[in-house]
This record gives structure tokens, C-alpha cells and sequence, in this order.
């Protein structure tokens, strides 16, 4: 049986479409589910055995990239997510999922705005380096897919980068320190990170946008490699188990 | 209760130094910024409330920490200057109203609105006028914000409270041919004479004069904008009466009777349906003069209004492109006319416009074109274009019933971008940035994407809920509204409209361009369940009133009758425009024979001239990537640094797509319009063909950006254009399925003089992508493979880049070669069959730019023997029809054969990053690295 997912979203969020193509292709069952379509629809949440918080730009970002998300998440669903990754249920955050992440204290430190100073899109390399995370262990080769955003440069104490580190909570590093290969100027050129669990990933690139031979075919080197599938397959075959 | 609490927040390092960095490219290098962002709140809340809000809803981990009533106070230091702008109150605030929507659901009601303080040093000693330059073009843009030294006013939405039941009458009877003159001035209605004469005597037999809200009714509707007058009008030359303009595009399509086309110049876009059936819905607007004077609103609101166009379809948009024509970025500001915002600052504005609307939307900006020339330091252009999958409700549309409801759904309405269409179609001037305040607008395209899955859900079924629907643009509801019930009749009450505040004029809220509005017909048993849908997701939605069957427009606010038209004087009443053209005698005998250029040297510079230059510094601000469908993108290569020809978009989850390809070249327009015509059409169809679309599955669009078509030399220029455009579809058999005419583009500046956009022809190719696996790019593949130059050269430099980067001047523009489409179809074939692995086009530049752009995207090299005698005209010509191809050498032959003539083997593919082409006049040789630093300038 395909294990149900939810791809949670809030007004503004786009990119729902897109994560949810990923599951399929990974072999998992999503719904999309807005907050605004709670609590009616909160069974959906409580039954899904994967969440995948969808990127865009959730209530304009007014007031700060995921901020909003964030304290409606919390209003809405009280610490139901936290339950859910006690309970052993792998959560994404992608982009603007990560920065929701991160403003609901489920991941420390902070996204702030790109060191080059505006959007940016463009193809990175993501090399996966925890066996921690659930989402990454065992990821072979190092992942190619777009970033595209404005404010995902990762930052964070000294203390909490040297726990990040010791704990293997760091999940994927940018090919590079420099831009343009760590487009956002990210600190150790961490791209995305787990919390202690390992159940929960955050990442500013956009894995969903990498699952087909052919999104990748003019980037990639070795055709048909460096997919972000892997990672969604990790996910659903975690989420199989529990 | 909160008076007036104000919290300021700085606004980090990034803004400071970005500002700093613009007063420097502005020409002050003294002068260094600090941003602080200012929140005004004011409500039934405490001092203690307000203070657990600050944490909560506006400061920032780790970022600097936010002060609650952060003060008055200013520096008393000598070289300091302290400005504070403000929103003018009712310009879109999506900050201010997150602010209070989030506070409410926190218990706390209060009102919020936005400012910006700015910490200035190194300015004091600027003379006043100097300033002036400073804050309009950097801190504060009056059209949409206020500004003080010191405390500046709030902006409360709130704010204005005036009379709002008002109807004004306007007298027009008895009055002579300057008393209408002086209405038509006075009022802003940018009507001709013959006009207004026709309004003053259909009003003289009906017994009554207008009323101020049929009055711009009539305004808005007559507008060039709204009803392409100078397209459709009678148009007289020395060889005769031609057919209006309009009329020759349809009658092109017509006969090229193409089977894919659904729907052409009918309803808001152009609808095809490919191989695949898959309809798709198309169209490119323009928005030039809110552009000019508020960059960022401009822009982002042009995008805006083309999304709707493609929802009205209704279609579900799945991507945008952006045409835009700026001043040089380096102009010296001293030498810009008054009142006019500095190129560098337009061109910031847009592009920042145009990515947070479509980033924002969730929608892939993948195609486009930046142009700059100093023609359009007055009056930029925008062109902004969308197309979408038509949604499976399409067929089951019906048009408007009488007796259904009409539904406004999206934003709320407020006093914003009041006479818009009437603003277009007028010439500006150093005022118009002051007195056209009110036609700009600011977008909010969170609310446009919850209208999006709105639409989706009413009618991407079988069973859509609407039977009718269009966009709320140019004239807002009078617009809509009296085009949706055009055949029918209405029957509206403004008082069931829902407003951003009080205080609307009656014809305030009937003209309001507020932005994100779409009107929909509605069967009464289904209007319950539209209004409940569209209010779950937050929208405003509004039953104001029904469509009737007498086919009249009747607008009332209350009990008072606002409008009383028939719909047939609306639509019908107006004269047609009569119009006199001098066509064009362009010189079209050959070129002289050039002197040697230095090559060497000439390259280099066309690689770095901004036309032909890397737009990556733009096209990175784009999500070019969401919704996964990006097959080639705008940057070509592995490493993303090359430029694309045409774009391809194919959903994952299916075999096929599309391509996008667009043409544009002004330079060609002055010289030789209706060949500019013919070279742009062919320059979209080989930017398709390149990518691997079918050149015989093409739809294009055609927009045009002019100047005053009432100048008969302006409108031979038209003409011509229009003429070629024609031709070249048929001899292409690529039908126009939309387009839109952009005219007045024209400046006066204080000291009379009129300044004139060059003509803007810009055509957009959609072409069939069969197999979207077998997409190809303009990087170079393989080292051993081989490369074929396919077309012919001619000596042929009129309006050409080599003429702009050295010092020879004239010549001809390229002939049309009536052999491309025949060519294009065999080489959509030799792709088909795998045998292609890269192929670019060739157009600014020349050859040589074309071989360099392949060598920088592949970061391989090239080794090529031209064995034309004239050295300048193989690398630099700009002749049409030619691409470059890449193959295996085992699949030269076949491709050599397939193409005859038409095709010969220039070089080979070499492993050392560097471009060598040898002539019969020497051997000239560029380092990869050395084009690549030209081309990417800093960016390399």
C-alpha cells in the first residue's frame, strides 16, 4: 500500500503541485491540505504517515519569509506536528517550508536574505552528508536541482553549528563555500539540516523539481543521474516501516 | 486606545548597501544610505498589547531588534539628513494588512500602515534640485508614496471619509467645438474631436447631459487601449485607402486557415490546439507609461493584468515572458529630461516588478528580451506575456444569460489606477508623474494566485459553475462589466460592491482598476456556492447585480442612477477614426563594400554591448524553474551560463509541450519597418526551430509599441510594419492568434521637444514541441562534432550591431529569405531523427557572436573556415533565416544532403575552450575566457 502523505500549505504557497508529483513518482499517496481548509480536514494530517510542507510564498511573506505560516500552523494545529514526528513520521520542509520550519522553532537557527542581495535561481549540487537524517541516509551521489529564492541564507551560532555538526544534523552542504555554488552565501554552506530526530529536514533547494531524467537532462553530466528522487524514495521507504 | 504607535525596524545590511550602491550608479558617490523600516499602528489596543505584537508579529531572530515607538528623534549631526516616506493612503499594502489580519486573529484590533525611514550622510551639501534626483529616483516615488524630512504623515487606509453618493453632472450641451475641446482636456479623457462631437450629440437627442460616470465610461471604452481605434480605422495614403490594420491580421489568419487554431483575436487571448490537443491559451500586453513612472507597480501590475487575461480564458497559467526596452543604463543624469526616473532605476524597478509577480504566482518567467537604447529613456517598455492550459470548463461556457447574477471576486476595490486605459493612450510629460498618480497601481499577487485556484475550482470541470467571465484591466468594472454584457444588458448597484474604505465616489468605484478583480455571470441558483468558495479562500467576492436582456448599461448607486446607456452607442456609437499615412521609401540598394574592421576587437565589443550582452543578471531574479515543466531554459548549458534561443516547457508527465520563441529589433524599425517585420517574425519562428519545436505548428502574437499614430509619417511606419507582418505569417503560415498595440508612446519635455519610442514590433512564437525529450540546446556538445551554418549570407548592415559598435553606418536592412520555412521544416526533421545535438541561432551580431555564445555555453571550443572573401560580412552580417548546427560527424552527410545548398560544414567542435575562425584575410583567435569576460561582463 502506498503510504498517505499531506503536502501542507498556506495561501500563497505554490509549489504544492510539483511536491506532490514527487511523491507519486516515489510511490507514496499525497493530498494537498491548506490551512485554510482546517480543521476540517485535520484527520487527513493526523493519518498521513509523510508531510512534505510545500515552498512559495505563503501569505506574501509579509512580515517575514514563513513567519505567518508558522504562527498559523501553531493557532491551527497546535503542536500536532510535533506529535506526528514523535510518533516516527518523517516531515520535509522545502524553501518556504523550511524558513515555516524555522520560525516554529522546529529547526534552529534562521533564513535570512541572500547574500547577493535579491532572488536567485539557478541549478546547484547538493552533496548529502548525514546518516542521521532519514531522508538522506544512504543517498549515494550528490543530488542536482534548483534553488529559487530570496532569502535562504542559513545562519546560526557557533554553538548550535558545532551541535548541527557533532550530531550529523547537517544534511546536505552546497558543492562549494563560494557564490555561485552556494548561491544564498549560507554559513559552512549548509543547504539543508535535520533536527535531532532525524525525522525532520529542512532545505532551501527544490528536490520536486528534480525527479524526471528530462527536468535534469541540459544540466546534469552523466545523463540520467544526480536525481533528487532518492531523496523522496528515503522518505516513503522510512515512512513504509513506521 | 493607540493614537498613533510607530515602530521602527532597521532594515538590515543588504538594503543599506544596496542603496548605497544605486546612489553611486546614480552619480553620488559621496552619499551612503541606512533603511529602517516604519510600521504605523493605531487601534482599540494598550501600550502592554502593542508590546507582546512587536516580538510576535514584526522584529526578527537574530536580525537587529524593532522599537516600539522608536521615536522622533533625529540626528542632530551636520552631515545627516533624516527623510521618511510613507504609502499614500489606499496604494496596495500586502505588509500593512498582514500586519492587521494577523493581529486580529491574536485578539487585537488595530490598523496598520508602512513607511520607510532613511539615515542619510554625505547629502546636505547637495543643492536642492540635486536632492530632488536623489529621493525621486532612490528613496520615494511620489506617485505612490509621500515623504518629509523628519516625521512623515501615516497613510491609513482609512484616512479619506468624503461625501460618496455624489453623481456629478456635466454639462455638454450647447457647448462649441473648444468648450468640448476644453471638457475633453480638462476631464483627462483623451478623446478625438470627432468624439466628443458624437458623445455631445447622442446626448443633445436623448434630452439630458452625461453624468460624470458616463461620461468616463464612454472615455474608457472609446480608448485606444480599449478599443484599438487607430487598428480598426480608415486609413488614407498617396497610393490610396489601405485596410485598416486590424482587419489585414485577422484576414492573414484567416487564410492561413491553420487547424490549429481554436480561437484568434476574440475574447482576452489567442487559443490553439496542437498535435497533442492540449489547448493552450496565449497573449502579451503591454505597460508602458505606468512603468515609466512607477517602475515596480508597472511592471508588476502588467504581469498581473496578462495573468488574468489568460484566466479569463480560463486557462491555468504556466508561464510568462518579459520584453523590455530601457534608456542606456550609464546616462549621465544630468541629461535626463525633468521629471523623467533615471534608465538604471526604471530597469531595476521592472525587473524586480516582474520577478516578485511571477515568483510570487508560482508561475516560470522562461522567455524574454532586454533591449536598450536611448529612444526609451523617457518612455520604457513592457511588454509582459502569459500562456496557460485551458481549463476543461471551456467548452461548457455559454456566455452571459439574462437573468444570471454578476460576481466580482479578488481584491476589494479602493481608489486605485483610476483612468488607466485613458492614461495609456495619452502622450506624457514632465506632470505625468505628479497628476497620473491615481493610474498606478500596486499588485498583490498572493491575492491573484487565491483568485487562480478560485477559477480553477469553478471551472477546470466538466461542469464549470460560470457561464461567462473576463478580467478586471483598463477601466476596471465599467470595462468588464460593459464588454461581459455587451449583447445582453446589465444591471448594476455600486453599493453592493465591496470597497478597501469609504469614501469612493460613485464613478470612482465604476472606474477603479484596483488589481486582482475578475467578473464572472453566474447562474442565481449557483451564485450562493460561488460567493461561499471564494470567501473560504479570503477573497472578496460581490453579487452586484444581474445581466438583463435590454441591452443597456443602467449603473446605480442606491436609488441614483449613475449610467444609462445603450450598450449599442457604447460599443457602436463611436466615429471610425480617420487616419493619413505616409508609408515608408526605405533604401534598399546594396550595401557598399565595407573597409576591414579589426575582428579581433570588433567581437569583443559586440559580445560586451548591452543588447547582445549576458542577461543573466536579470533572467536569475526569475524562478524560471517552478511547476517543474522547464525543458531549456533561458541559460543554456551545464554550467548555465550560455543564452537560450527559444525556451521549451513540457509538463513531466507528458511526452510533448511547447516552445516559446520571441523577435524584437527596434534598430531595424527606423530604417525599414516592414522589413523589421519580416525579420522579427523570422527571428521567434528560429528561435522555435532551434529548440526543437515544429516551424509548421506555430502560433505567433504581435505587439506593437508606438508613437502617435495621428503623425501620418509614425502611422506609414505602422503600416509598413503591419504589412510585412502579414507576408511573412503567410509565407511562414504561422497565423496571429492575438496582439495588442501599444500607441502614444511619447514624451514632451518641458522645453517642448518630443521624444518618440523607435518602433516596437514584438512578435511571439508558441510552437508545438512534439517531443519534448528531443528538446535541444545552443551549447556546444561534443568535441570531434561537427558544425553547419545553414542559410545564406549577404552584405547586409543596415540597422545592424556591427554598425553600433563600429563607426559604419548604413546599408540595408536583411531582405526577407523566402527559403527559411522550407529549411526550418528539414531541420525539424533532422531533430526529430536525433542527428542534431546543438543548434543557435544567428541575429545581433552576426555569426561570429553566434559561434562565441555556443563556444561560452559548452565551454568547449571551435575551430572554423569561412571561405567568404568579404571578412566582415561572414562574421557580422545579420542576414535571416541562418542557424548553426552541431552534429556527430557520421551524421554530416544526411544533414548535408537533407539541406542542399542551404548548408555547409564552417568548423568542427575542439576540446580547448577558445573560438579560432580562419578567413581568407587571416586567422583570428579568442580565448574562451576572453569572450566569456566580454559577454558576462562582471558577472564572468
Amino acid at each position: 500500500m502506498k503510504p498517505p502523505a499531506v503536502v501542507l500549505t498556506a495561501p500563497g504557497t505554490n509549489r504544492q503541485g510539483d511536491a506532490a508529483f514527487a511523491l507519486e513518482q516515489a510511490g507514496a499517496a499525497p493530498v494537498c491540505l491548506d490551512l485554510l481548509d482546517l480543521p476540517e480536514r485535520r484527520a487527513e494530517l493526523e493519518k498521513a504517515r509523510l508531510v512534505v510542507i510545500a515552498g512559495g510564498f505563503s501569505y506574501g511573506d509579509a512580515l517575514g519569509s514563513g513567519r505567518i505560516f508558522a504562527l498559523e500552523a501553531e493557532r491551527l494545529l497546535g503542536d500536532l506536528l510535533a506529535q506526528k514526528v514523535a510518533a516516527g513520521t518523517p516531515v520535509l520542509g522545502i524553501c518556504n517550508g523550511f524558513q515555516m520550519l524555522v520560525r516554529a522553532g522546529l529547526l534552529p537557527g534562521a533564513l535570512q536574505p541572500n547574500a547577493c542581495g535579491h532572488f536567485e535561481c539557478r541549478w546547484v549540487v547538493l552533496q548529502p552528508s548525514s546518516q542521521h537524517c532519514v531522508w538522506t541516509r544512504g543517498l549515494a551521489e550528490p543530488l542536482q536541482c534548483p534553488v529559487a529564492h530570496g532569502e535562504g541564507r542559513y545562519s546560526c551560532r557557533p554553538e548550535t553549528l558545532a551541535r548541527l555538526r557533532a550530531e550529523d544534523c547537517v544534511a546536505f552542504r552546497y558543492e562549494a563555500e563560494g557564490y555561485p555554488q552556494n548561491p544564498n552565501g549560507s554559513i559552512d554552506a549548509i543547504a539543508g539540516l535535520c533536527d535531532a530526530t532525524g525525522l525532520i529536514l529542512g532545505m532551501m533547494p527544490h528536490p520536486e523539481n528534480h525527479v524526471t531524467a528530462r527536468q535534469g537532462r541540459a544540466i546534469v553530466s552523466e545523463p540520467g543521474h544526480h536525481s533528487a528522487l532518492p531523496l523522496f524514495a528515503c522518505g516513503v521507504a522510512h515512512a513504509r516501516q513506521t | 486606545m493607540i493614537d498613533v504607535a510607530k515602530v521602527i525596524k532597521p532594515a538590515g545590511p543588504h538594503r543599506d548597501r544596496a542603496l548605497t550602491r544605486q546612489a553611486r550608479l546614480l552619480g553620488f558617490p559621496e552619499v551612503s544610505i541606512t533603511a529602517s523600516e516604519i510600521f504605523f499602528l493605531r487601534g482599540d489596543t494598550d501600550a502592554a498589547s502593542l508590546r507582546q505584537l512587536v516580538p510576535l508579529l514584526i522584529d526578527d531572530a537574530p536580525g537587529p531588534k524593532a522599537q516600539l515607538d522608536g521615536g522622533e528623534q533625529t540626528s542632530a549631526e551636520p552631515d545627516h539628513l533624516t527623510i521618511e516616506v510613507a504609502r499614500r493612503a489606499g496604494v496596495t499594502d500586502r505588509v500593512a494588512v498582514q500586519l492587521s489580519e494577523s493581529a486580529a486573529r491574536h485578539g487585537l484590533r488595530i490598523e496598520a500602515a508602512t513607511g520607510t525611514r532613511f539615515e542619510i550622510t554625505g547629502a546636505p551639501a547637495l543643492p536642492e534640485k540635486e536632492l530632488r534626483v536623489l529621493v525621486h529616483n532612490l528613496l520615494c516615488n511620489p506617485v505612490i508614496e509621500t515623504w518629509s524630512f523628519g516625521a512623515v504623515t501615516p497613510g491609513f487606509a482609512h484616512g479619506a471619509v468624503e461625501d460618496s453618493s455624489t453623481v456629478e453632472i456635466v454639462p455638454l450641451r450647447g457647448l462649441g467645438e473648444a468648450e468640448l475641446a476644453g471638457v475633453n482636456a480638462s476631464r483627462a479623457l483623451a478623446l478625438d474631436p470627432e468624439e466628443m462631437a458624437a458623445v455631445a450629440a447622442w446626448f443633445a437627442a436623448a434630452g439630458r447631459d452625461p453624468t460624470d460616470a458616463e461620461l468616463e465610461t464612454i472615455a474608457q471604452t472609446w480608448s485606444d487601449h480599449c478599443s484599438h481605434k487607430t487598428f480598426g480605422a480608415r486609413i488614407e495614403t498617396a497610393e490610396g485607402e489601405i485596410t485598416p490594420l486590424l482587419r489585414q491580421l485577422r484576414e492573414t489568419t484567416k487564410e492561413i486557415a491553420a487547424p490549429f487554431v481554436i480561437s484568434a483575436f476574440d475574447g482576452n487571448a489567442g487559443i490553439v490546439a496542437f498535435a497533442d490537443g492540449l489547448r493552450l491559451a496565449v497573449k502579451a500586453e503591454t505597460h508602458n507609461h505606468p512603468s515609466a513612472i512607477e517602475p515596480f507597480g508597472g511592471a508588476n501590475t502588467g504581469v498581473g493584468g496578462v495573468i488574468r487575461d489568460i484566466l479569463a480564458a480560463p486557462a491555468r497559467p504556466v508561464a510568462l515572458t518579459d520584453i523590455l526596452c530601457f534608456g542606456p543604463r550609464d546616462l549621465d543624469r544630468r541629461e535626463l529630461p525633468e521629471g523623467v526616473l533615471h534608465p538604471a532605476v526604471i530597469e531595476e524597478g521592472v525587473v524586480e516588478g516582474v520577478a516578485d509577480y511571477g515568483n510570487k504566482m508560482g508561475i516560470p518567467t522562461v522567455a524574454g528580451a532586454v533591449l536598450y537604447d536611448a529612444g526609451y529613456t523617457a518612455n520604457p517598455l513592457v511588454f509582459c506575456g502569459c500562456v496557460g492550459e485551458v481549463m476543461a470548463g471551456y467548452d461548457k461556457l455559454t456566455g452571459p444569460q439574462p437573468g444570471d447574477r454578476i460576481v466580482v471576486v479578488g481584491g476589494a476595490t479602493g481608489r486605485d489606477g483610476i483612468r488607466g486605459a485613458t492614461f495609456s493612450s495619452m502622450t506624457m510629460d514632465a506632470t505625468t508623474g505628479e497628476v497620473a498618480g491615481a493610474s498606478v497601481q500596486i499588485g498583490d499577487p498572493i491575492i491573484e494566485r487565491l483568485v487562480t485556484d478560485l477559477l480553477i475550482d469553478l471551472l477546470d470541470r466538466p461542469d464549470p459553475l460560470v457561464h461567462a467571465l473576463t478580467d478586471c484591466g483598463a477601466g476596471g468594472l465599467s470595462s468588464a462589466v460593459g464588454e461581459l454584457g455587451e449583447s445582453t444588458g446589465v444591471a448594476v448597484d455600486l453599493t453592493a460592491v465591496d470597497r478597501k474604505y469609504p469614501g469612493l465616489l460613485p464613478w470612482e468605484v465604476w472606474l477603479s482598476e484596483a488589481q486582482e478583480r475578475m467578473v464572472l455571470a453566474v447562474a442565481p441558483d449557483q451564485t450562493e456556492a460561488v460567493l461561499a468558495r471564494a470567501r473560504h479562500l479570503g477573497l472578496s467576492a460581490c453579487d452586484i447585480g444581474k445581466f438583463t436582456g435590454d441591452r443597456r448599461l443602467f449603473v446605480r448607486h442606491g436609488e441614483k442612477t449613475v449610467v444609462d446607456l445603450p450598450m449599442e452607442f457604447l460599443h457602436r456609437g463611436r466615429p471610425q477614426r480617420n487616419l493619413v499615412a505616409i508609408l515608408p521609401s526605405p533604401d534598399r540598394r546594396p550595401d557598399p563594400q565595407i573597409r576591414a574592421a579589426d575582428a579581433t576587437k570588433t567581437l569583443l565589443a559586440l559580445l560586451a554591448h548591452p543588447n547582445i550582452a549576458s542577461k543573466e543578471a536579470i533572467i536569475r531574479r526569475y524562478d524560471h524553474e517552478v511547476l517543474g515543466a522547464t525543458v531549456v531554459r533561458p541559460m543554456a548549458g551545464a554550467r548555465q551560463v550560455g543564452p537560450s534561443d527559444g525556451t521549451v516547457i513540457a509538463p513531466p508527465q507528458r511526452p510533448s509541450g511547447f516552445a516559446l520563441g520571441i523577435g524584437v529589433n527596434a534598430r531595424y524599425g527606423l530604417l525599414d519597418p516592414e522589413r523589421m517585420a519580416w525579420a522579427v517574425v523570422d527571428e521567434a519562428l528560429r528561435n522555435v526551430t532551434a529548440a526543437g519545436a515544429d516551424p509548421a505548428q506555430v502560433a505567433l502574437l504581435d505587439n506593437f509599441s508606438w508613437g502617435d499614430p495621428r503623425r501620418p509619417e509614425t502611422l506609414g511606419d505602422l503600416a509598413a510594419t503591419v504589412r510585412g507582418c502579414c507576408q511573412a505569417a503567410r509565407l511562414y503560415g504561422a497565423p496571429f492568434v492575438s496582439g495588442k498595440d501599444s500607441l502614444n508612446n511619447e514624451y514632451v519635455a518641458s522645453d517642448g521637444q518630443r521624444r518618440s519610442i523607435p518602433p516596437t514590433l514584438v512578435i511571439t512564437a508558441l510552437a508545438h514541441m512534439p517531443q519534448a525529450d528531443r528538446a535541444i540546446g545552443t551549447a556546444l556538445r561534443g568535441s570531434g562534432n561537427v558544425l553547419i551554418l545553414t542559410g545564406c549570407t549577404a552584405r547586409e548592415f543596415g540597422g545592424s550591431h556591427f554598425d553600433l559598435v563600429t563607426s559604419h553606418e548604413g546599408g540595408t536592412v536583411p531582405a526577407p529569405d523566402p527559403s527559411a520555412p522550407e529549411r526550418y521544416r528539414r531541420i525539424h526533421q533532422l531533430m526529430n531523427e536525433g542527428l542534431v545535438a546543438a543548434a543557435h541561432d544567428v541575429s545581433e551580431g552576426g555569426l561570429a557572436v553566434t559561434l562565441a555564445e555556443m563556444v561560452i555555453g559548452g565551454h568547449l571550443g571551435i575551430d572554423a573556415r569561412l571561405d567568404d572573401a568579404d571578412e566582415c560580412t561572414a562574421l557580422f552580417a545579420e542576414s535571416l533565416g541562418r542557424i548553426v548546427l552541431e552534429a556527430r560527424a557520421e551524421d554530416t552527410p544526411q544533414i548535408l544532403e537533407a539541406l542542399g545548398r542551404e548548408a555547409a560544414i564552417i568548423g568542427r567542435v575542439v576540446s580547448d575552450y577558445e573560438l579560432r575562425i580562419a578567413t581568407p584575410g587571416g586567422t583570428n583567435t579568442w580565448s574562451g575566457h576572453d569572450l566569456e569576460r566580454a559577454w558576462r561582463g562582471a558577472a564572468s
